[in-house]
């Protein structure tokens, strides 16, 4: 079994609208795994039954037992993230600041202060139009732990992907390099970058793949758009050839992808055109540039 | 245009001048196109502070090309061990809520990435065995074009905390200049804890995104959050054109003020591929930003 991640660093590049196309070509052969937890998209495209869902806990906020609170201020002088409040004497957490360490709760000396398990989103089980199965998320609003999230999610696809031995498992990441996008590459077997041939596209792309280059993952690319700016598309096809990055494939610039979206269509439902070439063949080679990792 | 010279003197309610701040839900819908152009014209009636808090992929500085002014490292602190002092009581793994500090036999463990720099540890160790030192998560660099004063916040590659840097960020735009100067904040893309960090001492928050299903479903996440944090916000719509009406329609059933609409233009695409600041380069895109600036006047955001 292996696992493909699609990232991208910089949003909007088409991660998502590729990594559908991606699952309707590997079909019941595949676990989809939408791990862009707080915008995930691909259920618009996929059609998830959402049959099984489950609430997601982790991390804890401080909670203060006023009954029991003795107004020392030892809370507030330890807290780090300024999240304890204090009005006329009364001492309260502001629920957006704490971090969640439990420092006051350690010390607090009248053992006023409880540490509360947060509900930060759920998860789902799902079956999707390809006949396979899904596993995606919703992070709760402004919640931390999105990490956190997106390791269980990757988890429980892995889980299913034993147990009805496919061959792949397809996750979709978020955009950035920090911890959401961490948690998505570990374990990965394969990297799939999509990026754009403009400046932010091409200076993201190159942050993401040092970040690659730390896990020791090898990693192919995507250039879509490839033509809104030739010389950039360039440079980037050299960056990919220096580093060892496979080049997969390169797209035109094409509104039909949000023609299709707006039907909740990937592009191969939609259109017969060179697009719907273009992935196939990419397609094809993905499962080449695996077989032999 | 307003014929006023200043349009930035706006003040909420505490008094301060105005904060406002650029975020998304879905990533690559215009933050940073919208928060580039909106501090350039600005900037030509009033000095304006633009701080880039997209610190994962930071792409202001590609169109505001200003003099570097100065540039400097931003820490955080952790815990490091010391085996001379340590009895190996574990009390630091106990305390940690984060997996942060682990004892191993006769080794303390510190996990850089997993430490949120809350001292707990630390300040709780009985033979002060692990003082904190700083640790380099990033920097700041500072540049100037005329009266734009850009703060760009730039993480480095595999630190995984975006929030510490964020902040700090966003104190330098406050201190480091005087008090009464516009402040635009580029967010990061997302819902989650970044976005709250970048995002929640604004006085005004502006959402923009696509008029596509992935765009729509992704804004009303973000209009969740905006609601959730008690915020003021109105709503761009980019690439305008492309996708369909329902992100308008949205709006209006949900009373959320529209203060815009970019046209999509391939060429658009095509001069943001090469950092050209599309108000310059597109009189569309001019007369677009123009419109939200006096939407945003209509609603006092501006003066």
């Amino acid at each position: 079994m292996k696992e493909i991640v699609v990232i991208s660093g910089k949003g909007g590049t088409g991660k998502t609208s590729i990594t559908a196309a991606f699952a309707m070509l590997a079909g019941t052969n595949a676990v989809i795994s939408d791990c862009d937890v707080d915008a995930a998209d691909m259920h618009l495209l996929l059609q998830p039954d959402f049959a099984r869902s489950e609430d997601f806990y982790s991390g804890f906020k401080a909670e203060i037992n006023q009954e029991l609170c003795t107004k020392c201020g030892k809370c507030k002088q330890v807290c780090r993230f300024d999240a304890v409040h204090e009005i006329d004497n009364l001492y309260s957490i502001i629920n957006l600041d704490c971090e969640g360490c439990g420092y006051c709760a350690e010390i607090c000396p009248a053992k006023a202060i409880q540490m509360v398990e947060q509900n930060v989103g759920k998860w789902y089980i799902s079956k999707i139009k390809t006949g396979t199965q899904m596993v995606h998320a919703k992070l709760g609003i402004g919640a931390d732990n999105s990490g956190k999230l997106v390791a269980k999610v990757k988890k429980e696809a892995k889980n299913i992907a034993q147990e009805s031995s496919k061959d792949f498992i397809l996750v979709d990441g978020s955009p950035g390099i920090g911890c959401p996008v961490v948690s998505s590459l570990s374990g990965a077997d394969y990297v799939i970058i999509v990026t754009e041939p403009t400046l932010p596209g091409f200076h993201d792309m190159k942050r993401v793949f040092e970040l690659i280059q730390n896990f020791h993952l090898s990693a192919g690319c995507i250039i879509n758009k490839h033509d809104v700016n030739t010389e950039i598309s360039e440079k980037i096809i050299e960056f990919c050839t220096t580093n060892k990055i496979d080049i997969i494939s390169k797209l035109p610039y094409d509104e039909t992808f949000t023609a299709a979206m707006t039907q909740g269509k990937t592009i191969l439902e939609f259109d017969d055109g060179e697009v719907k070439k273009i992935l196939e063949h990419s397609w094809k080679k993905i499962l080449l540039l695996t077989d032999h990792r | 245009m307003a014929t006023t010279s200043k349009y930035s003197n706006a003040q909420n309610r505490s008094g301060e001048y105005m904060k406002i701040a650029i975020a998304s839900g879905k990533g690559g819908t215009g933050k940073t196109t919208l928060a580039t152009n909106l501090a350039h014209l600005l900037s030509q009636k009033c000095p304006v502070i633009l701080a880039d808090l997209d610190v994962e992929e930071p792409n202001s500085g590609f169109f505001i090309k200003g003099k570097k002014i100065q540039e400097k490292k931003v820490f955080r602190m952790i815990p490091n061990w010391d085996k001379e002092k340590c009895v190996l009581c574990g009390n630091c793994q106990r305390v940690c809520k984060f997996n942060a500090v682990i004892k191993l036999w006769e080794e303390v463990l510190v996990f850089n990435q997993l430490c949120h720099s809350c001292y707990a540890c630390s300040e709780l160790c009985p033979q002060n065995a692990l003082p904190m030192k700083s640790y380099e998560v990033g920097k700041i660099t500072e540049f100037e074009q005329n009266n734009l004063h850009f703060v760009e916040g730039k993480l480095n590659v595999g630190e995984e905390q975006a929030v510490p840097l964020i902040k700090e960020t966003i104190n330098f735009s406050e201190h480091n200049y005087p008090s009464d100067i516009l402040r635009i904040f580029d967010a990061p893309p997302g819902t989650s804890c970044p976005v709250i960090e970048a995002t929640k001492d604004a006085d005004y928050i502006i959402l923009i995104t696509e008029p596509t299903p992935f765009g729509l479903h992704d804004m009303k996440l973000a209009v969740e959050v905006m609601r959730e944090l008690k915020k003021d916000f109105g709503v761009v719509i980019n690439r305008y054109g492309i996708g369909n009406d329902d992100a308008i329609q949205y709006c209006e059933d949900e009373k959320i003020p529209l203060l815009g609409k970019i046209p999509n233009m391939k060429k658009a695409t095509e001069a943001y591929a090469k950092g050209e600041l599309l108000s310059q380069a597109l009189p569309e895109i001019r007369n677009a930003i123009e419109v939200i600036i006096k939407n945003l006047q209509v609603r006092e955001v501006l003066l």
